[in-house]
């Protein structure tokens, strides 16, 4: 048998280590719990995850260009907050365009400061995570927010409803990873994205305006939170301040773990939908096993690092090297 | 001086890589407390017998012998323990840290537990630093300081160590003309210590000023070693050029067009200033110069990277201004950057996808691109430039770099531009590709485009142009016919000397 060299093994784990290891996770949670591929089980995981997939779908968009988003969990608090908050002001006809209006200025403001400004977006992003949530606790002067009349009034059909026998948000997190899978890969956008992540300097040469660019992706990754907290609080028609913390992470953790790259220019919408049915897959089957609740952050925590030090590898060809 | 035994000589170096022979048997021996100029052009393979003498490269052949001893050079730091020291032309100091700190970097003094002991760092850097006769001290931090400077921070490192040899790589490079009197200063103060120097530059004037004995490299090969007192500059530049290469204009065999693109008095900042010149459709102007004579930057300032200062740009006689490359593109100014992997194209993405990224918005079916469009324009040029690759969908990082050019160079020829400007076509291309890119080029000039050369390599804008404007630190010092330029003339348009100046 011809001997694998460190080369060919990182190569292949690279490539295909995160696979493997989901594919390994499955057969041992199916092997340790029956229900775990039970069809209920399955719509149930794919449900839960709607929400995180469909903030995931818009920071694709900003890793790819070659940016990090971290202010996602923290927007989707404002968002799920505002809307709920609106609904019984004015009405649910008129707080989800309000709702989507104030998300989207907050998404512009950071594409602004990104992309117009070329401020470092880790920073930037960091900073809002933590002002999003003063913002939203200045709206609700802290305190949790119900809808009063949850009996009267339409707005749980986007979190709880179903059509065809499929929950709504599952039909919601499908349209809308179909409709931006076509903007990314079909579009002249879509490969200015690309162009802009993988080498900024050389689509500025191209006449690619990289400014514009990134300020449009901040708006979709925007736009993606704004629907998630639309989903999030019409299911539970209720919520506290901190619906959405520490999502940005798990977020993250499902784009990178689908393969696009920290680096930007790789990546796309088909396999961060993967990435984010792998984290829920993984996330369920630990419930399932009998482990805590509270041990899922640490898990989580593990998948990014390993996902992470799998991007690196595959870059470099090797799982370990001494340069870059 | 002949009786000495030298203090570095290299015997038979032969280094290759794919595809090329970059040394072929160079021979070379520095003497202790000589000035030895290593010249050659570009390419020749000046660079790579220095990372050869560095080990960052191992010959195939030969041996390098420090005083009698044959060595191997595992890596630069074998290098420093055997007393070879090099300046480089890029400098590698780290700018947040103190002078000292640079000069000792990795081998600060220490004390007890392990602890930096600062008093002695700082002592012993104050020593090398008066020997240098700088205005700056051990404290200071190296950011702050000018690039000559920061110049004179890698000579006291290389003073540090009982160096026997010391090279120089195109130090003046960067230096003001009061600046490079102390440099020399160093040099004879090394010079008078018995250390052997090897001085890298293109600079005749310097050469010749300061160096005793001048060894030629050309093409790889070594081209024989003369006293600097017993040669002149007609004949050290005939050892470098070489009468064997193809000097043979590929002069135009067609009517010129109309003024396509003229510029007046076109300044930006320091970078340079009042420069004209026009070109006609049909033309190849070719821009030669030193590095830094300000040529990329006009060539950025017209497509609208950068803003000019002063001075109008008129296309087809309409004056225009230009913000963003987006207008250049816009107007029909195309730019084939120098820098193909950093600044022409996007490593990761396909050839397709390269090729019709500045066009990619208008390439539209509804709303989606066009994708059987962008075949065709694929198919189209890779047929015309000859460019080979398995397929569209091959990554472009995975070309060999002349076909990676040629990616960039039809990429721009697919927008059809009015004016396209080619900023040194075949930097680190093999010889057959050169030849290929350089009959494109004029090709292009024969269908009715206004092409503009940018090149560092003589031979190269001999070759291609009608017309060629000569460049010295942004300024324009003078613009040939073909028919009348010499190479004698060119270098010294270039080197900033009048003709009445030159020996």
């Amino acid at each position: 048998m011809a001997k694998l060299s460190q080369k060919d093994i990182g190569g292949f784990l690279a490539r295909q280590g995160i696979l493997v290891a989901f594919v390994l996770f499955m057969i041992g949670f199916t092997l340790a719990n029956q229900r775990f591929l039970d069809p209920d089980n399955v719509m149930g995981v794919i449900r839960s995850s709607a929400i995180l997939g469909v903030m995931a779908l818009g920071v694709t968009f900003v890793v790819i260009s070659g940016n990090l988003d971290l202010s996602v969990g923290s927007m989707m608090s404002f968002s799920t907050i505002v809307v709920l908050d609106l609904h019984d002001k004015l009405g649910p006809a008129l707080a989800i365009p309000a709702m989507f209006a104030m998300t989207l200025c907050l998404g512009a403001f950071i594409g602004f400061l990104v992309g117009y400004l070329r401020l470092n977006s880790l920073i930037v992003t960091l900073g809002m995570l933590s002002a999003i949530h003063g913002l939203t606790l200045a709206w609700s002067g802290g305190k949790n927010m119900d809808i009063a009349d949850k009996a009267g009034t339409w707005f749980s059909f986007f979190g709880q409803s179903r059509m065809m026998g499929i929950p709504v948000p599952i039909l919601i997190f499908a349209l809308l990873a179909a409709s931006l899978g076509m903007l990314l890969a079909k579009t002249p956008f879509g490969r200015k994205v690309y162009a802009v992540g993988g080498n900024n300097t050389a689509a500025t040469f191209s006449g690619i305006p990289r400014a514009r660019v990134v300020f449009t992706c901040y708006l979709i990754s925007a736009f993606c939170v704004a629907t998630a907290g639309l989903l999030q609080a019409s299911r539970s028609m209720g919520s506290q301040n901190t619906v959405g913390q520490g999502l940005e992470l798990e977020v993250l953790a499902a784009v990178i773990l689908g393969g696009a790259s920290l680096m930007g220019g790789s990546g796309t919408i088909f396999k961060t939908v993967i990435g984010v049915l792998i984290l829920g897959f993984i996330q369920n089957g630990l419930l399932l096993v009998g482990l805590q609740f509270y041990v899922q952050y640490v898990v989580t925590w593990i998948i990014i690092i390993l996902a992470v030090w799998l991007d690196i590898a595959a870059k470099r060809g090797k799982l370990w090297s001494p340069i870059a | 001086m002949t009786g000495q035994s030298p203090v570095l000589r290299l015997e038979g170096i032969v280094k290759t890589f794919p595809g090329v022979r970059a040394l072929d048997g160079v021979s070379l021996s520095i003497l202790p407390g000589e000035v030895h100029a290593l010249m050659g052009e570009n390419g020749a393979g000046k660079s790579t017998l220095m990372k050869v003498l560095g080990g960052i490269h191992q010959p195939d052949e030969g041996t390098i012998y420090v005083g009698e001893e044959p060595v191997v050079m595992s890596g630069p730091l074998e290098a420093k323990a055997k007393g070879i020291m090099f300046i480089h032309q890029e400098l590698s100091l780290a700018g947040e840290l103190s002078v000292a700190e640079n000069i000792y970097l990795g081998e600060l003094p220490r004390k007890r537990f392990g602890l930096v002991d600062w008093v002695d760092l700082e002592r012993k850097t104050n020593d090398s630093l008066s020997r240098l006769k700088v205005g700056f001290n051990a404290r200071t931090r190296v950011g702050d300081l000018s690039i000559a400077n920061q110049q004179m921070v890698e000579i006291a490192r290389a003073l540090t160590v009982d160096a026997k040899a010391v090279i120089f790589d195109e130090p003046t490079a960067s230096l003001t003309d009061a600046e490079k009197v102390v440099l020399f200063e160093v040099i004879a103060d090394l010079q008078s210590q018995g250390v052997g120097i090897a001085y890298i530059s293109h600079r005749m004037e310097e050469i010749f000023r300061i160096t005793d004995r001048i060894s030629v490299l050309r093409d790889g090969q070594y081209r024989g070693t003369v006293n600097t007192s017993e040669t002149d500059e007609e004949s050290v530049t005939q050892m470098m050029i070489g009468r064997k290469l193809d000097l043979s204009r590929l002069a135009s065999h067609h009517e010129l067009g109309d003024v396509a693109l003229e510029v007046r008095g076109l300044c930006c900042g320091d970078l340079f200033e009042d420069v004209s010149f026009s070109v006609r459709s049909g033309e190849v102007v070719g821009f030669y110069g030193l590095v830094g004579a300000g040529r990329t930057e006009i060539a950025e300032t017209l497509f609208g990277l950068r803003e000019p200062s002063a001075g109008t740009i008129l296309l087809n006689g309409e004056e225009l201004r230009i913000a963003s490359p987006a207008d250049a593109i816009a107007r029909g100014i195309s730019l084939v950057p120098e820098d193909r992997k950093t600044q022409g194209l996007v490593l990761g993405m396909n050839c397709r996808d390269n090729m019709t990224l500045p066009q990619i918005s208008d390439l539209k079916a509804g709303p989606f691109v066009a994708e059987g469009a962008e075949v065709a324009i694929f198919d189209q040029y890779r047929d015309k430039l000859d460019i080979r690759t398995p397929g569209w969908k091959q990554m472009v990082g995975n070309l060999s770099g002349g076909n990676q050019q040629k990616i960039v160079i039809a990429k721009w020829l697919s927008m059809h531009p009015n004016v396209l400007i080619v900023d040194e076509p075949t930097r680190g291309i093999d010889v057959g590709s050169k030849s290929e890119i350089h009959n494109l080029i004029r090709d292009l000039a024969a269908h009715g485009y206004a092409v503009i050369v940018i090149s560092s390599e003589m031979p190269e804008v001999l070759h291609v142009s009608d017309r060629i404007v000569a460049m010295y630190s942004g300024r324009v010092m003078r613009t040939f016919t073909s028919e009348e330029v010499t190479e004698d003339t060119l270098i010294q348009a270039i080197s900033g000397l009048t003709p009445g100046q030159a020996a």
